[in-house]
């Protein structure tokens, strides 16, 4: 029986248990007899902690224990590194030393029997400290960008430097060059859901109800920094209310729930506050690049540099592929790309939506519509003249590329045609009217995965996974594979995710969950038929479970990545410099598109992040002593409704047979790629002021 | 959060009595209990004032009255307000957020607190916040800061938007304390920093704002509200301007302009109205005259873009008196 229930738009599964308030999320887990706790950060950017006033804390209403590092258990943080850490460095050692290495860092916990007094308690410690002035603004001529260690291989996965052909000496001879620097701010992720972690001790046993976008490897840290077999400790997260990022790597706080719990014999529960969000859960790098293409007159690309700087601690090498869609986008014999870090005063940054990605291929798309001016060609013209037919810098062909597809389908229905190619030429009463472009690119990636497929007498399915659903809705997309690959209804399969003792599962990130656990769950749901055919029916359950991963001779035939293509209208006002979105079209191949409803969904929501990239989101940290100014949701501006317009998401047709047995490529992430550098280039084509720092605010193009 | 008393009066009497003797009042506390929770405020005694008959919004003859517990969406969609001052219904449309303005009242509104984000940290210094620990934006991040009317101690903007079109409009505020009732031009409520920043306003202790009172008049109908900002709601003015010119036989009559997000307080702009008084309303003109509202400004490091900005959006706000809204 084929159902057909991959490719039909399946609303949530867990929409209802959402809207109505039944999906419990971590902090909604509440357990007898808690303690709460609330952490107390550094007052300074870097120095150390002197004094800490804890006898009169202790003696507060309520108050069960104030731990800082003079008390705090010595940890064993045996070696654990997932790929999702830093590959060099050390994670933060929470409560260890009295060192300070950046404001808002963790100096101390204080635990009651009611959040009031624990927060009360927080407030009044007194602490003292010696301090220095912090490092933290990367245009700062003190900081020294370094080679990131794991990118020193030429084999590495993000090279800190590339080449092919001699792009130098090529841009010195390209009769038109673009040669400019971008910069991009800070961001937060500023999801809804705070991170909680509750932790429970039972003897030598942990759980966590945690908010997890990787619940197998927040297991696998807190063992190790426990020095606890893994098996001791359980991570619970079935639900989270966004994240973008922000939960991929297991912070300090987890560890300082786990820690004031088994020192006060009692469960804890630790939720962060939002302004904590803005300092010790990681961030977008800011980043510094310069980009330098080079052309012949008709528009041949004939050189790229690309050379970017990425912001990252001091005790870890935080790295992202910046530079790597440069080396592939376009055809040209020439590239040199190179990929530094600037270690400051901060916290280490981290996996941001679109990560990498996102942030390079602004300050190419910009680059690349630069070009297009100097040219005197249409942007599009110019990208299909440079549209190459393999990939140049792997020398493979791509599994798929319907970037010119996208281009095709995403103007047509954008109405590209309707621009007029001259800058600030097209008006709609007062106000400047502009279109822009930009390719967006991510990679196809693949991750092994497992999972386990349950048939019940009863002619239902249970399937699971330690996978995570952030949001994008992996609930529902599994249960169509899961589904359409037993040849059940929907109704009669039930996905459970979000358990490290389930099957473990990938980091919730990278855009490759549809593939690694979605092909996952088809083998497992092969696997259990198969089981099922070979044994009588004797109304006992048919339990089987399988990996999946890409096979290594297709990945090494081919390059792998999705394609798309965004444009972007925006309205300038000449006056008073209000830059207003006013509608967005974007077209992607992304393979099979398992349901068109949550990948539109996703679309919709990664190109309001790229409209935040591009317009308002930056975190601005005071120079003297590194605090972040704007840690407030009235501060820090993310699009509200009334700054969304109209946003389109079109899928190309594409049959991808190489990529995985699904034939999904992944979208979370190239929703949000693209965006801003087709705003920044409509901003341009609006105005005729070029803002290569995003984001682009009202006083940067207030004069022209 | 501090532990406090909430104790709930039902006459006016009785709220002055309890506010007489240090209690504060709470209406739609969306700023207080936001300030109590980071302990910025820490009254130990609270008065809700909300069951209190001061809700009203009236029209006696050319004016409107707006009681001090109405709710910044009820006096926005008051189809009244909508007619005779639209400008009061714009400028509060314009504030805050949807939920935010359900639950805002008028009179908290006059008397909300500074955005400047230094006020609410207890690690740096503020001489609002702690008088003469000294004053962290001067030398910091000052984006949003003020260009007019500041001192050496605070250099904060005053937020409210409604604000600014209440001074524009000459609008009194009607205030009972123990010592009686009083009226005076909401303009007046609002102090200079100085340097006693702390000290906002000039309400006697005890006093209750019981009204905001608008004299209607030729210019109401021709009067809008600019706010300038970054993005499309939920955001304090970089500058904003409530502009109201009456225009006869192609000659303004009589001008009024305040502007929001450059000054210490509501800043009405007397030189500016004055240079426009007898004169055509157009583009020229309009320009000429904006460029007197920076006499005295004095930029910080971080917000010299607020000179070009600011006559720039008095310009547009001036234009748009001539347009429907
Ligand atoms: C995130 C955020 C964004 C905002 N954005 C904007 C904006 O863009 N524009 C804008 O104009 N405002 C904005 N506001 C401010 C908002 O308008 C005020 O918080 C609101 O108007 C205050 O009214 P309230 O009734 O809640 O006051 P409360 O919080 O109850 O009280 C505020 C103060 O006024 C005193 N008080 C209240 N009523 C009286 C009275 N009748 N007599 C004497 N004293 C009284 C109280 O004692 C207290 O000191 C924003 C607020 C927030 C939190
Ligand atoms: S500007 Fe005023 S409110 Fe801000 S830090 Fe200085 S004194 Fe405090």
């Amino acid at each position: 029986m084929t159902t057909n229930v991959i490719g039909s738009p399946l609303q949530r599964v867990d929409g209802r248990a959402k809207v109505t308030g039944a999906a419990r999320y971590a902090a909604d887990f509440n357990q007898g007899g808690q303690a709460y706790a609330v952490i107390v950060g550094a007052t300074v950017g870097l120095g150390r902690v002197t004094g800490i006033e804890t006898a009169p804390v202790e003696k507060m209403p309520g108050v069960v224990a104030v731990i800082t590092h003079r008390n705090a258990p010595r940890l064993p943080y045996a070696p654990h590194k997932s790929y999702i850490d830093p590959a060099t460095g050390e994670r933060l050692h929470v409560l260890q030393d009295d060192q300070v290495r950046f404001y808002g860092q963790p100096v101390a916990i204080v635990v009651a029997d009611t959040l009031d007094q624990a927060e009360r308690a927080a407030a009044a410690l007194r602490i003292a400290y010696t301090a220095e002035r912090p490092l933290v603004d990367p245009a700062d001529p003190k900081a020294r960008p370094v080679v990131p260690e794991a990118g020193k291989q030429p084999d590495a996965r993000l090279p800190a430097d590339t080449a092919r052909g001699n792009a130098d000496s090529a841009l010195a001879d390209a009769p038109v060059k673009v040669d400019e620097i971008y910069e991009i701010a800070r961001e937060n992720h500023n999801p809804m859901e705070p991170h909680a972690t509750v932790a429970a001790w039972n003897g030598n046993r942990l759980t966590l109800w945690s908010k997890s976008q990787f619940v197998v490897n927040e297991q696998a840290e807190i063992a190790a920094v426990f020095g606890l077999p893994p098996e001791n400790i359980q991570v619970i997260c079935p639900f989270i209310g966004g994240a973008f990022g922000t939960s991929l790597r297991t912070w300090a706080h987890v560890t300082l729930a786990a820690m004031a719990a088994r020192q006060v014999g009692r469960p804890v529960k630790l939720v962060l506050t939002r302004k904590q969000m803005f300092f010790m859960t990681g961030h977008r790098p800011r980043t510094l690049q310069r980009m330098a293409l080079g052309a012949t007159a008709d528009g041949k690309l004939t050189s790229i540099v690309h050379e970017g700087t990425g912001e990252t601690s001091r005790y870890e090498e935080f790295m992202e592929a910046l530079t790597s869609v440069t080396s592939f986008l376009y055809s040209t014999p020439n590239v040199r790309t190179r990929y530094r870090l600037l270690p400051l005063d901060i916290g280490t940054p981290n996996h941001m939506r679109g990560p990498g990605e996102a942030s390079g291929v602004f300050a190419l798309e910009c680059a690349v519509d630069e070009l297009s001016y100097k040219l005197g060609i249409d942007p599009i013209d110019l990208r299909r003249r440079n549209e190459p037919a393999i990939d140049e810098s792997e020398n493979k062909p791509f599994s798929s590329r319907s970037l010119m597809k996208c281009h095709d389908l995403a103007a047509e229905r954008f109405g590209w045609s309707r621009r007029l190619p001259e800058p600030r030429s097209m008006r709609d009463g007062r106000l400047l009217v502009g279109m822009g472009v930009a390719s967006a690119s991510y990679p196809a990636f693949h991750a092994p995965a497992n999972a386990r497929a349950r048939l019940l007498p009863d002619g239902t399915a249970e399937v699971e996974v330690a996978a995570s659903d952030m949001g994008p809705g992996t609930y529902t997309s599994m249960t169509q594979v899961a589904a359409e690959t037993l040849g059940l209804p929907v109704e009669r399969v039930r996905f459970s995710l979000g358990r490290s003792d389930y099957p473990p599962a990938p980091s919730h990130g990278g855009s490759w969950t549809m593939a690694s656990v979605g092909s996952a769950i088809r083998a497992a749901c092969i696997a259990v038929q198969e089981e099922a055919a070979k044994r009588p029916r004797d109304g006992r359950p048919i339990e089987a479970t399988a990996s999946a991963q890409r096979d290594p001779d297709v990945a090494a035939r081919f390059s792998m990545h999705s394609f798309g293509a965004v444009f972007a209208e925006v309205a300038v006002d000449p006056d008073v410099g209000t830059i207003r979105l006013r509608r967005a079209a974007g077209a992607y191949g992304i393979g099979r598109v398992v349901n068109p409803r949550l990948a539109r969904s996703q679309c919709i929501g990664g190109m309001i992040g790229g409209m935040g990239m591009a317009l308002m989101e930056r975190t601005v940290l005071d120079p003297r002593d590194g605090r972040p100014v704007n840690a407030h949701m009235a501060d820090y501006l993310l699009p509200v409704n009334l700054d969304v317009p109209q946003l389109e998401a079109h899928f190309v047709e594409e049959i991808d047979p190489h990529v995985n047995a699904l034939g999904v490529k992944g979208l979370g992430e190239i929703a949000l790629v693209g965006m801003a550098p087709a705003i920044a280039n409509a901003v341009f084509h609006a105005t005729g002021k070029r803002v290569r720092s995003l984001p682009i605010r009202i006083e940067d193009v207030l004069t022209v | 959060m501090l532990p406090f008393t909430l104790e709930k009066v039902t006459s006016v009497q009785a709220a002055i009595a309890a506010a007489s003797s240090g209690r504060r009042f709470i209406a739609g506390g969306t700023t207080l209990i936001d300030l109590m929770r980071e302990e910025v405020e820490q009254p130990a005694h609270l008065v809700d004032i909300n069951a209190l008959p001061l809700s009203e919004i009236r029209i006696e003859g050319s004016d409107l009255v707006i009681g001090a517990l109405a709710r910044m969406a009820d006096v926005a969609a008051h189809a009244g307000v909508q007619r005779l001052q639209p400008l009061v219904a714009e400028s509060l449309i314009e504030g805050a957020s949807p939920q935010l303005r359900n639950m805002a009242s008028i009179g908290g509104n006059l008397l909300q607190r500074v955005r400047c984000p230094y006020f609410r940290m207890h690690d740096a210094p503020c001489n609002k916040r702690t008088p003469n620990s000294g004053c962290a934006a001067i030398d910091g991040l000052n984006a949003g800061h003020a260009i007019l009317g500041t001192s050496n101690h605070c250099v904060a903007t005053h937020p409210s938007d409604v604000a600014v079109a209440l001074v524009a409009l000459d609008a009194t505020m009607q205030v009972r304390g123990p010592r009686g009732e009083r009226t005076f031009p909401v303009e007046e409520l609002f102090r200079l920093p100085g340097d006693t920043p702390h000290l906002e306003h000039t309400l006697l202790p005890g006093e209750l704002i019981l009204a905001v009172r608008i004299p209607g008049g030729p210019d109401s109908r021709r009067a809008r509200y600019l706010k300038v900002r970054d993005r499309a709601s939920y955001e304090f003015a970089l500058v904003s301007a409530a502009a109201a010119l009456d225009v006869e036989d192609g000659v303004i009559r009589q001008a009024r302009l305040a502007v929001g997000g450059v000054g210490t307080r509501p800043w009405r702009l007397r030189m500016v109205e004055k240079a426009l008084i007898g004169k055509a309303p157009d583009r020229k003109i309009f320009e000429t005259a904006a460029r007197l509202a920076l006499e005295g400004a004095r930029p910080l490091s971080g917000n010299h873009y607020k000179l070009e900005l600011l006559p720039r959006t008095i310009v547009r706000a001036l234009e748009m008196t001539g347009e429907a809204a």
